[in-house]
């Protein structure tokens, strides 16, 4: 089967069909009743966006204002007109000394996240310097069987990020490695379900800050002569704890629930048991594995951030740790850059393994 | 020894309370290199009674004898159309084909294999379609992928789940003169469930009705004596043809009418008509 790959093939396998509406828009391929769903594919959703916007920044405003009016009334109250007034100029001045701490505007928000890329932009210029300053030392360090020295400076956001997509995916990993063929095994032996089944329904509902103790427990011990960071492992295999659920329920359900008529098939050719399972339980049951494998993503990149929290292991879930701690006057304003971040890549996991479901299986699923 | 032997069967679904016998003292034996078929009511039991024969049923009670042993599970020795088509829908059409294929004959080399898958879905019909997966396939097509995919397999013995029902006429006949061809090459034996008379007249040697369930059983026999092979123009002048349509359409007439007389007893329907239509008399 061959098929050409055309940019709206790519879009809407990836379930970003609405893209192709704005290369119609373009090119001029629109007809009348094209603009009908054109208003509402692009158009809405761009003015809900600036509505949102919007509000959010009135919002913003108002809360700072309720708490510049506390700080002035506070200043008077406690110190005396003199001191409100200087008060009240301080925060009309801009000075970051006094300035309300409440949620951040989108401005600020924007402002924040250039900041963060230049960051991350100074950064990368530090390490690539530090690396080739070292290259020659560490090659020197290597020929004697000495450890090469690693730039230990401080992580950029965008090194965050990435930390945190490594994690989510090992994860991710752990959890496919252990539900689907654990999933597979219960769904074709009722024995092993009915022996599972207490387990599956006790452990489901964990909360992911006692699964992250639990590994800790365990994970400490199990490297204990080990002097390495352990916080990267403790946080992978919590979140693949954490999110495999979906994943073995789906897998476990498919295999078991396989139409009749398929099963019939498969005896009536008296197909061997591998066989069986390879080319008919497989196959059925694979759109009910990859849902399960899509909220299995999807829950993992939701609880990496607290385990991250928790972990001190780096990424996205410390940088929020870091910055409420911190409580510096843009931190707010970072950390709602991180929840767009965190929102958008959520977002495009998701497609990612809608387009991977829609390549492997029969079934096309449309994006919700 | 018959060929085919069912001996007293009797097959209940459910149990307890909630147990109703489909089939009872079903008696039929089918001689090697025979062509049987069956016609019955919606409902009446008849793809029931081909699972049990085929293996993938046993009976509750009474004996399937095949070639004077007993039916355990399924055999490539008998070969299935289902009704439902059944045909795999991550498989293409070619690959449905193939994947029975290659189980019934395992130690031939794939380009053979490949030669037979070829050569039935040319017979059927379907070679442009050979790389289509079911779901884009009409209900008719699907119906031709099974009746390929069984007879690929070249079973002894045929088992034929209204196989034809959802085709057209021409299409039908084509079907129709295959299979007969295919039974007829290495005198195989057939068992076809129908519901239309005319088909069973066309291409079996004996006509047996299934009464109408629950408690389903055989009904009397019908001989076809009609020469093969078989001309459908020149059949409609043949009176033996038009004596023994005439008896089955009868006899199904009357337990089509006994059927119906005693539902009417059984359910009293509630006198009820809903509020509008009610009110559209006040
Ligand atoms: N697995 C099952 N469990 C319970 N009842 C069943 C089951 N399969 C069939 N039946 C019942 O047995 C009766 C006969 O069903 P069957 O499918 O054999 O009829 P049929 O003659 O093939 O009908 P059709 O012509 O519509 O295909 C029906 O009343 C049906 O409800
Ligand atoms: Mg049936």
């Amino acid at each position: 089967m061959k098929q050409s790959l055309t940019l709206g093939k790519v879009t809407k396998f990836m379930g970003l069909g609405f893209l192709s509406s704005f290369k119609d828009l373009f090119t001029g391929k629109l007809e009348k009743e094209d603009y009908k769903a054109f208003l509402r594919k692009v158009i809405v959703p761009i003015a809900s966006v600036l509505l949102f916007i919007g509000l959010w920044h009135l919002g913003a405003k108002s809360l700072y204002n309720v708490e510049a009016e506390f700080r002035i009334e506070k200043a008077l109250n406690e110190q005396g007109q003199a001191a409100a007034d200087e008060m009240a100029a301080c925060i009309a001045s801009g000075d970051i000394s006094c300035q309300p701490n409440t949620l951040p505007s989108p401005s600020q928000v924007w402002a924040s996240f250039q900041s963060l890329l230049k960051d991350h932009a100074l950064i990368s210029a530090d390490k690539a310097a530090f690396i080739e300053k070292t290259a020659a030392l560490n090659e020197k360090r290597v020929a004697e069987g000495k450890d090469a020295i690693v730039y230990t400076g401080r992580p950029s956001f965008v090194d965050q990020i990435f930390r945190s997509l490594k994690t989510v995916f090992a994860g991710f990993f752990l959890a496919l490695l252990i539900a689907v063929p654990l999933g597979i095994f219960i769904g074709l032996s009722p024995t092993l379900k009915s022996a599972f089944n207490w387990f599956i329904q006790i452990f489901k509902p964990v909360s992911p800050v006692v699964w992250y103790l639990l590994v800790f427990m365990i994970v400490k011990t199990l490297l204990i002569d080990s002097s390495e960071d352990s916080s990267f492992s403790i946080s992978f295999i919590a979140v693949g704890l954490c999110s495999m659920w979906a994943t073995l329920v789906n897998t476990s359900m498919g295999v078991s629930s396989v139409d009749k008529d398929y099963i019939n098939v498969a005896k009536v050719l008296k197909l061997g048991n591998f066989q069986k399972v390879f080319k008919v339980v497989l196959p059925s049951s694979l759109p009910l594995i990859f849902t399960g494998l899509k909220i299995t993503l999807s829950v993992a990149w939701m609880v990496l951030i607290a385990i991250e929290l928790l972990a001190q292991s780096p990424g996205l879930g410390l940088f929020v740790w870091e910055e409420f701690q911190n409580g510096a006057n843009d931190s707010n304003a970072k950390i709602i850059v991180a929840m767009f971040v965190i929102g958008i890549i959520g977002f495009l996991l998701d497609r990612l393994m809608l387009a991977i479901q829609n390549w492997v299986s029969f079934e096309k699923t449309d994006a919700i | 020894m018959a060929y085919l032997e069912l001996k007293n069967i009797y097959k209940t679904y459910g149990n307890d309370e909630n147990a109703t016998e489909v089939l009872s003292n079903i008696n039929l034996e089918i001689e090697e290199g025979e062509f049987v078929a069956i016609v019955g009511f919606t409902g009446s039991g008849k793809t029931t009674l081909v699972n049990l024969i085929n293996g993938l049923l046993e009976p509750t009670k009474g004996e399937v004898l095949f070639k004077g042993e007993p039916v355990v599970g399924t055999s490539h020795e008998r070969g299935v159309i289902f009704q439902n088509y059944s045909l795999l829908p991550w498989l293409t059409v070619g690959q449905n084909v193939y994947m029975a294929v290659k189980e019934a004959f395992p130690k031939k080399p794939k380009k053979e294999l490949n030669a037979i898958v070829a050569d039935y879905v040319d017979m059927v019909g379907l070679t442009p379609a050979i790389n289509k997966r079911p779901k884009e396939l009409s209900g008719g097509m699907r119906q031709r992928v099974s009746v390929a995919r069984a007879l690929s397999m070249k079973p002894e013995m045929i088992i034929m789940d209204e196989p034809l029902g959802a085709l057209d006429a021409l299409t039908r006949g084509t079907l129709q003169d295959e299979i007969l061809n295919i039974w007829g090459k290495d005198k195989r034996t057939a068992l076809l469930i129908t519901n239309d008379v005319d088909e069973g007249i066309y291409m079996a040697d004996r006509i047996i009705p299934l009464r109408p369930g629950p408690n389903a059983t055989l009904g009397p026999e019908f001989k076809i004596d009609i020469e093969r092979p078989r001309d459908k123009t020149l059949m409609n002048d043949n009176p033996n043809y038009k004596k023994t349509r005439n008896a089955i359409i009868e006899y199904l007439m009357d337990i089509g009418e006994e059927r119906k007389s005693q539902a009417s007893e059984e359910f009293i329907l509630p006198d009820l008509a809903p509020k509008d239509f009610v009110n559209q008399f006040k």
